[in-house]
């Protein structure tokens, strides 16, 4: 496959319908993100035999505008003795390294609209997965510089804790990919999805690597029990104390971000993406490939809304680790884990490829 | 000029630019952040040079794991002007002139200094992730694996010298 990432000539039509592919899906995370706050609490309601919220809209549906409201009216405090610079590009750099992900994800297949074929991804890297490494590894940056430059030894604390997580658990996420990789043999996510069309869903193939993968993704997000860096009773808050108004917000949303985007790169990588369902060809269904491609981006999205729902139905189930439990079940049993399942991996596949050694 | 010479002189500026500001800030923090924005530069040459491998390796190990222990560090140091070092000012002069003459030699090597030809678009597919891995695991099989006997050992030291304490 030869395809340099820069286009010498610009083909303005095609620049549009990245352009307007962009803003919709950066308005799809974010409208999401809002709405998981809201059900968030809802989740939290129903667990712990609440209701919830339910003033303002029906059923509490306004809900997160109202809070939007709240953030938007509160005074912006910078500290003192902050570093102002790093203080506002804290909040800026974990929305970024939020969103920037989404870039790499097939929405969908194609869409056919007059005699143009538009796909449902921004951008189809042949390098995709170790892409979505790289902003994942970057995403620790907005943690650590918020917790500086704040100036506040809990905030700084917490932005430490938050860190050696990160890099921790990086490791055997990283691990679990390779696995993955070794059984499609590619690293574009649309590859990646192509292949279990037609051979099944990775989860058959990875049910350990799915398993510390996801693991890894609770960790990555700062999500219970592994959400050390806003262990409140320990730390005030966390590495965004000193944090007020639409700032915060940012730090909160982001959060919100990368639980809806882990959720989609979860699904993507292990239970089909937009297939939608394991071992039926559909195409054979006789349906317009416009409506099929729609159905299977909707059922992206209910393996999205149930993977986000699994993240709130443990966090108000799970208590938190200690944080030396934390680093032995990153280092001691998951790296291991994954690398065990890395070499049975390699085996099988090298059998199948090449038959027994003679 | 086309898109591909306006995104490589941008580029190019760029990790000048930051690359100065990383040895003229006082604050080290800044610095740091400096140096990951060069890395950023550093990478867009990689994938101008169609070696998309490396450019997004690049990210992840140097922007993602090695500047992230750099700012560990410098924030749990006691950063006061107080108590910052007085270098001796002989060293900072040597130092600035064998920095300088590096720079030269370097300049000097580049024998087609046509802009032209040093902004041509890399046309070879070799930095594509499948060739390389063929490469490196065939034609390079040995030096590859005494890298890795390399990598081992440093980790084993760093294994060493992190257990001393206990």
């Amino acid at each position: 496959m030869t395809f340099s990432l820069l286009a010498i000539t610009l083909d303005w039509g095609l620049v549009l319908e990245k352009f307007l592919l962009i803003v919709v899906v950066v308005s799809i995370s974010l409208g999401f993100a809002m709405y998981s706050t809201y059900a968030e609490r809802k989740v939290a309601g129903f667990l712990q035999d609440r209701l919830g919220p339910n003033r303002f809209g029906w059923f509490g549906l306004l809900q997160p505008i109202a809070d939007a409201i709240k953030l938007f009216a509160k005074e912006d405090i910078i500290p003192n003795k902050a570093n102002k610079v790093l203080f506002v590009l804290g909040p800026g750099l974990a929305m970024l390294a939020a969103l920037m992900t989404s870039a790499v994800i097939p929405w969908g297949d194609t869409l056919t609209i007059g005699d143009r074929v538009v796909s449902l991804q921004i951008a189809d890297l042949n390098i995709g997965m170790l892409y979505v490494f790289a902003v994942v590894a970057l995403g620790v940056y907005g943690v650590m510089i918020g917790g500086w430059s704040s100036n506040n030894k809990f905030s700084l604390l917490a932005a430490i804790r938050g860190a050696s997580q990160n890099i921790s658990y990086e490791l055997a996420m990283g691990l679990s990919i390779i696995a993955l990789v070794f059984v499609t043999g590619s690293l574009s996510l649309k590859d990646i999805v192509v292949s279990q069309q037609t051979i099944g869903w990775n989860f058959f193939l990875q049910p350990l690597g799915f398993l510390l993968f996801m693991i890894c993704a609770f960790a990555e997000c700062n999500r219970t029990p592994f959400d050390l860096p806003e262990a409140e009773n320990e730390l005030n808050f966390g590495y965004h104390q000193e944090y007020s108004s639409m700032k915060l917000g940012f730090y909160l949303f982001a959060e919100y971000i990368n639980m809806f985007i882990s959720s989609v790169i979860m699904s993507t990588l292990y239970f089909g993406g937009y297939d939608i369902l394991p071992f039926v060809d559909e195409t054979k269904w006789g349906l317009d490939s416009n409506v099929l491609t729609l159905l299977g981006f909707g059922a992206l999205m209910i393996k999205t809304v149930f993977f986000v729902f699994f993240f709130m139905w443990v966090r108000w189930t799970i208590p938190r680790f200690r944080y030396d439990q934390l680093m032995n079940l990153g280092w001691k049993k998951l790296i291991p884990l994954a690398l065990i399942n890395m070499l049975i991996t390699a085996a099988v596949v090298l059998y199948l490829q090449n038959g027994w050694p003679k | 000029m086309n898109t591909f010479q306006i995104t490589f002189w941008f580029l190019s500026a760029l990790a000048v630019f930051s690359s100065l500001m990383v040895i003229t800030r006082k604050n080290p923090v800044y610095s740091v952040l400096f140096l990951i924005i060069t890395f950023f530069a550093i990478s867009g040459h990689y994938i101008l040079m169609n070696a998309q491998f490396l450019a997004i390796v690049n990210i992840i190990v140097y922007a993602g794991a090695i500047m992230v222990l750099f700012l560990f560090v410098l924030m749990l140091m006691n950063l006061n002007k107080e108590s910052e070092q007085q270098k001796n000012k002989y060293l900072l002069w040597s130092s600035g002139i064998a920095g300088g003459m590096l720079m030269i030699v370097l300049i000097a090597a580049l024998d087609t200094p046509d802009p032209a030809i040093i902004t041509k678009p890399g046309t070879g597919e070799i930095g594509l992730i499948k060739n390389l891995g063929t490469k490196l695991f065939t034609d390079y099989v040995v030096p590859f694996e005494i890298s890795s006997i390399l990598f081992l050992s440093a980790m084993v030291g760093a294994v060493v010298i992190g257990k001393k304490g206990d």
